[in-house]
């Protein structure tokens, strides 16, 4: 007991001697201790990037401009109001500094030119990661408190997709990426709601099965269902990776539930046999291929992506529902996008038999169907209702499914502790996005979603679409979002209406907001043109641009249509701000022309584009001048050539700032050109 | 719950240590079963596609990038290993594989997250194991260049572009005065920020040129004209140099 009492004592003094010395070295340790926070500071990974630049700009020659610029110490951009508390800046020092371009990469280089001041929005809204956090790995990287990683550049555009609900000419990507939810029916299953209350639409429904017998045959829906692109290509519809069992069910339910349509079909013309050359220079003069494309030889698709690949058409289409359909396709589906061409019925003959020699004999090769029982019709029709077939075809009997895939309108926050990964995927939101549309059905078992056939670019686009759709666009202050502009409902009325709606003119032309922008927007149609030639142009539509392949085609059109659509487009589509008469068509004086020849040539060189004489002139971009003294209305001439841009909004002929004279002599010379030489030249 | 912590985190180490040791011994057998069959070497690569594309900062090049192997009769070479490496930011998928029938190899490139010039290297090895290479650069464009990009493809590449499409026929070969296309850096980088700017807003007359060039300083804003410029800036060749920078790195 004595032995063990001195020895702690003796411990205690050797290792701090007299409590005076004890005192010394405690006070020693609590300085060390509280030296360790300016420490920590002093060493922090921020002031270490600061020294960096500081030591980076000192070799500049605006060295002295950069310096003052700079300020030490952690920066950060604060908008409470989109509760974004930034400090990126604190290491990305440079981002402002205009002459700092040069530089390799961040976080030194200056940030690239945007529409936006970098401190309008902060860095997170479009490049995500933790803004709060002062070192590279918690800002960069997911970590156990923060999910969300720096958004890869190549998605970068979902930033902009957060407030600019509608296109924007310079998000292609973000554009794309929408209008394939749109095209490719992504929103017929996943609903996307939208922050102003409406939800995503899909451009078009898929056709309807209804009546698909009188289309079509089970061997064909089989091979179709097995691999739709081994049909067409580019086809939209997915690849359901069904078993042939499933394939060959669903194929007979559909069959048997199929309805027929009266007048869908049509016995065979009893004309002469069309030769093949008639078919082809009538499906090229009708201008087919804006909208189908065929394969060429080389494996190519040449041909718009408006209506369906014909490559293999003579394998799907039966020849009296084709007849039909090419005779009047309003009929079986009220409302394709498909004119009615209004075509004789040598003309019908003509165009199916050149359609119907386009087939592949070993597409059908390997569908041999016995005939169904009733159980595999059962099935087929249990399997319809399991997919979803419903959600983007009408089908006789089986109603829309509602809610059918997960929701996706906040797609873009989901938590990436609730995803499953696919193992060596790296576990971030995009790369989860982006695999799911690559290979759906790789992530579990069972799973319902089919294989589409994306290129990487679409994927990317898809992903960039879908990662807009977070929590922040939708809560984010109504007054910061730009609203897509609202969808026009337009529809003309009347006779004249009905014929519009008859030859599909919205497939092509835009009118008041609503239509493709694939041929001229006509909505101040009226203003622009004369009668005489609408008249003719609709008889025998020729070609203002001859560089363009696309073309309007030739209806046959009787002379009541013409009047009744001439009638109401002279009446209707007028440009309020203007009087479409206030410029004669004729009289203008020798003067006056000469002037305007001239200001043509040589001032304003309009023939770098236009041709006005066919000898002389070579210019390709915009249309033939030849006869616009014919075509055109003086006022028209007059105020597109004051401003082309406030009659058309992004019309290629810039503005040249013409005088009121000057535009009146350059419409006095272009009245002239009444084309005399236009018959030979047709010919 | 500490423990549990460790024993998580040391199963967490481990994983990805059995995963390397497990593909390690995955890639020798591959590697082996590989080369028996094709042990073929050629003596060069070429480019055969996919060089020189332009597309936005961090996206994927919109075609492929085809390299292809020849031997020394330069004959294409099937089954040759290539590979694809470059800088930082650029991947490629996939970055390697083995020529195809036709002595082709296809990668699809994903450029960096910088704007600029990406020099991409694809290599194959030869009999003797000698690294043969070939050097492929594309074009990154950032935000702003993009812009100019799609400015150029609706307003300036009908004229300056001489190449015709199906699609889109050039009009270059129906000028008198034959506009510059804007890869010629040897003339283009001589003309500054300024006569650019003047030249694109007042036409071809602003700099005493042809007035087959019009004006576009009333349809375009200038916003939109120093985009074009940027664009122009970065897709010539040889590279533009802007003026008065002074470079004392290094």
């Amino acid at each position: 007991m004595q032995s063990s009492n001195p020895a702690p004592e003796s411990l205690w003094k050797k290792l701090f001697g007299e409590p005076i010395r004890a005192f010394g070295i405690v006070s020693v340790l609590l300085l060390l201790l509280l030296a360790i926070a300016p420490a920590k500071n002093h060493f922090s990974e921020w002031r270490h990037y600061q020294n960096g630049y500081l030591k980076l700009i000192r070799t500049r020659g605006e060295a002295i401009t950069l310096q003052r610029h700079f300020q030490p110490g952690i920066q950060q951009i604060w908008k409470p109001e989109l509760g974004v508390t930034d400090r990126c800046t604190s290491c990305h020092v440079g981002l402002k500094e205009a002459s700092l371009t040069d530089v390799p990469s961040q976080p030194y280089r200056k940030h690239p030119v945007i529409p936006h001041a970098t401190d309008q929005f902060g860095c997170v809204m479009c490049h995500r990661g933790q803004g709060a956090a002062t070192t590279v790995e918690e800002a960069h990287s997911s970590t156990l408190a923060w999910e969300q990683p720096i958004l890869p550049a190549r998605y970068i555009e979902s930033g902009c997709g957060q407030c600019h609900r509608g296109g924007l000419e310079s998000t292609p990507q973000l554009n794309q990426g929408r209008a394939l939810l749109a095209r490719y029916g992504c929103v017929q299953c996943h609903t996307i709601k939208l922050p102003d209350g409406g939800v995503m639409q899909a451009t078009q429904d898929a056709p309807s099965l209804s009546h698909i017998a009188d289309k079509t045959t089970r061997e064909w829906i089989f091979a179709w269902l097995k691999d739709p692109q081994a049909y067409a290509v580019a086809a939209k519809m997915p690849n359901f990776k069904l078993k042939d069992e499933d394939i060959r069910d669903i194929s007979a339910f559909l069959i048997v539930n199929s309805t027929p349509i009266p007048g869908d079909t049509l016995p065979a013309i009893n004309q002469k046999a069309p030769d093949p050359t008639a078919g082809a220079s009538l499906y090229g003069e009708s201008f087919c291929a804006s909208c189908h494309a065929v394969q060429n030889a080389a494996g190519n698709l040449v041909g718009g992506n408006v209506g369906p690949e014909l490559t293999r058409i003579g394998n799907k289409a039966k020849p009296e529902w084709l007849r039909a359909w090419v005779r009047n396709p309003r009929i079986y589906d009220a409302k394709t996008e498909m004119p009615h061409y209004r075509f004789t019925d040598q003309q019908v003959a003509t165009v199916e038999g050149f359609l119907l020699a386009k087939s592949d004999s070993d597409l059908l090769a390997n569908a041999h169907l016995d005939a169904a029982t009733p159980d595999q019709i059962a099935h087929g029709k249990s399997l319809v209702m399991e997919y979803g077939c419903a959600s983007c075809h009408e089908i006789a009997g089986i109603k829309k499914p509602e809610n059918f895939a997960p929701e996706l309108t906040r797609i873009g926050s989901k938590s990436v502790s609730q995803l499953i990964f696919l193992p060596g995927m790296p576990h971030t939101l995009p790369d989860y996005i982006a695999g799911k549309i690559r290979q759906p059905r790789a992530f579990a078992s069972g799973l319902k979603m089919p294989q589409y056939t994306f290129t990487t670019a679409q994927i990317d686009a898809l992903t960039t679409a879908l990662l807009a759709q977070n929590d922040r666009g939708q809560s984010i202050p109504p007054s910061l979002t730009v609203p897509a502009p609202p969808p026009s409902h337009y529809r003309p009325a009347g006779k004249a209406g009905q014929i519009m709606a008859d030859l599909a003119c919205f497939s092509c032309h835009s009118i008041n907001g609503r239509g493709s922008d694939m041929a001229p927007d006509l909505t101040w149609e009226g203003s622009s043109v004369q009668r005489k030639w609408l008249e003719d142009f609709f008889r025998n539509p020729g070609t203002l641009r001859p560089a363009l392949i696309r073309r309007m085609p030739k209806f046959n059109l009787s002379n009541e249509d013409v009047a009744v659509l001439s009638d109401y487009i002279m009446t209707v589509y007028q440009d309020p701000d203007f009087d479409r008469d206030s410029m004669p068509e004729s009289g203008y004086s020798t003067s006056q022309v000469e002037q305007g020849r001239q200001l043509f040539y040589s001032k304003y060189a309009c023939q770098s584009c236009h041709i006005v004489d066919v000898k002389a002139d070579k210019g390709y971009i915009g249309p033939t001048l030849t006869s616009v003294g014919s075509r055109l209305t003086g006022a028209w001439i007059y105020h597109w050539l004051k401003n082309p841009q406030s009659l058309r909004p992004g019309t290629v002929e810039p503005n040249r700032n013409l005088s009121d004279d000057e535009a009146r002599q350059l419409t006095a010379f272009l009245m002239m050109q009444k084309g005399a030489g236009q018959k030979e030249a047709k010919k | 719950m500490t423990n549990k912590r460790c024993l998580f985190d040391v199963m967490l180490l481990a994983l990805p240590a059995l995963a390397l040791v497990g593909s390690a011994t995955g890639c020798a057998r591959k590697s082996m079963a590989a080369a028996a069959p094709a042990p073929a070497f050629g003596s060069a690569i070429v480019e055969s596609s996919g060089g020189k594309q332009i597309g936005a900062a961090g996206t994927a090049l919109s075609q492929p990038v085809v390299v292809q192997v020849n031997d020394d009769q330069n004959n294409a070479v099937t089954g040759a290993n290539v590979s694809f490496s470059g800088p930082a930011g650029v991947s490629f998928d996939p970055p390697n594989g083995i020529t195809d029938s036709s002595g082709q190899f296809s990668t699809v490139v994903t450029l960096g997250g910088m704007a600029g010039r990406y020099q991409i290297v694809a290599s194959t090895n030869t009999k003797a194991q000698k690294q043969v290479t070939i050097k492929i650069e594309e074009i990154a464009l950032d935000y702003q260049r993009r812009l100019g990009q799609i400015l150029d493809d609706k307003y300036c590449s009908r004229c300056h572009n001489p190449e015709s499409t199906p699609e889109r026929v050039s009009n270059y070969d129906n000028l008198e005065v034959k506009p510059h296309a804007f890869t010629e850096g040897e003339t283009l980088n001589k003309l500054s920020d300024a006569d650019l700017m003047a030249i694109i807003s007042h036409g071809g007359p602003a700099l005493n040129k042809s007035p087959l060039m019009p004006p576009y300083g009333y349809t375009l804003s200038k916003t939109e004209i120093q985009a074009l410029i940027a664009y122009i800036r970065m897709v010539s060749d040889p590279p533009y140099q802007a003026p008065g920078m002074i470079y004392a790195q290094k």
